[in-house]
């Protein structure tokens, strides 16, 4: 029990050591700007039709499992407005955020381990090259960047799929489905939840990154990290989920 | 220069005061058994870890605490062979031996592929440029990685275990460009191996590393006359 407790905090600790490298190889130049924007491709645009998908399947399952509820208490009308607040205010940034954890946070946790059983990092500090910089640093910016930009992919498919969805029951336009369902929106429910998921994009881009470059033990070591940077990631992202929301709230 | 050093992970003792000086221009040969910290004074070498104490001078610089960016410029002047080649995976076998002249050079784009050419041509790996490191063999592995660490025209070059895992003929061939290399370039070397046959192809000095402490250190025929019985067993079941 002991044993798990220091090793529990030596984690944190390392994370904490992890995160000092970090924020000076972000914000100290030069900067990796090439390889940045190969990362924003590997982690955005890639993962676009994923998080697109699960936007819209969100989307439907909104419509049919809503509906239902509505029409008990007499509220049909507000399907479309149950439907837009509910994608984006929660459901599309943390369906988002879980999706880019399983796939992004898998993939970096995997690359890296492989790099640092293999001796590449080792090559690279070497080479003068700060790893730190070169493929942390890229790769936490990516996710900061991309998560909200999918968010936004991920809210538009669940928006569009709703409609379909609840068209196929009882025909309604678009432009009033859209209409009804942003009339009674604000800033406050659009803008922080989508950029919560910059925070996100953070921990992914974190854990994942720091899970993979403490790797050890081999091909073995290479699949813990990836599995262990996917869970840790996505529990994380849950976690901070409850302390931004409640931050939402009080501040907007 | 290397003055009493010591290392230890946790309770394992690895290096237990270590002093070794190579001169500039000289091939130098750590032998030893597995795990005898030989990797480790390579890693210490090159800044890749920290001693718990002792001194490390690099091409004139102390390098124990020195800051990034400093330390960096000295590494710029080093080039290492790792025991596996550590060649980058997603990048082909021409990109993997451009990269330091991308990240450190002026060169144009077609000024870098010229000059990672004629490395690889040295080597012996003209043809296969466009392979990835998956699809090529150790010993091909080695050679760009040989060609990788030439790229920046070091002062010094650290190999390690340049050999291992190869067979006799591709280990010989790895010795004679390694030789090659040196003739040509006059760099001082510094290459830790546990194969005497690869090292007796390329090394002028010897010494012989055992439970963190050099046992014995000179010309091959020195370490023969030596009358430590950890030299004589070593040497005769190399032989």
């Amino acid at each position: 029990m002991l044993a798990v407790l220091v090793s529990f905090f030596e984690w944190f600790g390392e994370l904490g050591l992890f995160c000092k490298r970090l924020a000076h190889a972000i914000f100290v130049p030069p900067y990796e700007g090439r390889e940045l924007i190969r990362q924003l491709d590997a982690i955005g645009s890639k993962s676009l039709p994923l998080v697109a998908m699960a936007g819209a399947a969100t989307g439907v399952v909104l419509s049919l499992q809503t509906r239902d509820s509505l029409t008990r208490f007499g509220a049909k009308s507000m399907l479309p407005a149950v439907i837009v607040f509910s994608l984006i205010k929660e459901s599309g940034p943390i369906i988002t955020a879980l999706v880019v954890s399983g796939r992004v946070g898998a993939g970096i946790g995997a690359e890296l381990g492989s790099m640092k059983v293999t001796e590449q990092i080792d090559a690279m500090e070497v080479s003068a090259v700060d790893p730190y910089k070169f493929l942390a640093a890229t790769r936490v910016i990516a996710c900061i960047t991309m998560l909200p930009l999918l968010t936004l992919a991920a809210n538009f498919c669940g928006i569009v799929m709703g409609w379909i969805s609840t068209t196929l029951a009882q025909p309604v336009s678009l432009r009033y489905f859209i209409e009804s369902g942003l009339k009674h929106a604000t800033f406050s429910d659009f803008l922080p939840p989508t950029m919560k998921t910059a925070v996100f994009g953070l921990i992914i881009g974190l854990v994942a990154c720091f899970q993979g470059m403490r790797t050890k033990g081999g091909t073995e070591g290479v699949g813990r990290s990836a599995t262990s940077a996917v869970v840790l990631c996505s529990l994380f992202v849950i976690l901070a989920d409850v302390l931004l929301v409640r931050l939402i709230l009080v501040f907007f | 220069m290397i003055q009493d050093l010591h290392k230890s992970f946790g309770s394992q003792r690895v290096l237990a005061g270590i002093d070794l000086v190579v001169k500039r221009g000289e091939t130098l040969a750590v032998l030893g058994r597995s795990g005898t910290g030989k990797s480790v004074l390579l890693e210490l070498i090159v800044g890749l870890q920290k001693p718990d104490s002792g001194s490390v001078r690099v091409l004139g610089q102390e390098i124990v605490n020195l800051d990034w960016d400093r330390l960096n410029e000295i590494r710029k002047k080093i080039g290492f062979l790792f025991q596996s080649a550590a060649l980058y995976d997603s990048l082909t076998v021409e990109e993997n031996v451009a990269f330091p002249l991308a990240r450190h050079t002026k060169m144009s784009e077609e000024e870098r592929r010229t000059r990672a050419r004629e490395l690889l041509s040295a080597v012996g790996m003209e043809h296969d440029l466009e392979k990835l490191p998956s699809e090529i063999s150790g010993g091909m592995q080695k050679r760009v990685g040989l060609a990788r660490a030439l790229a920046l025209d070091p002062e010094m070059l650290l190999f390690d275990e340049p050999t291992a895992g190869l067979d006799p003929i591709t280990a010989a061939e790895i010795g004679k460009l390694i030789l090659e290399q040196q003739k040509k370039r006059n760099i001082t070397s510094v290459v830790v191996t546990h194969e005497i046959h690869s090292a007796k192809i390329f090394a002028d000095r010897f010494v012989l590393m055992n439970e963190g402490k050099i046992l014995a250190d000179g010309a091959f025929d020195d370490l023969r006359k030596s009358r430590n019985a950890f030299v004589t067993e070593f040497l005769r079941e190399a032989a």
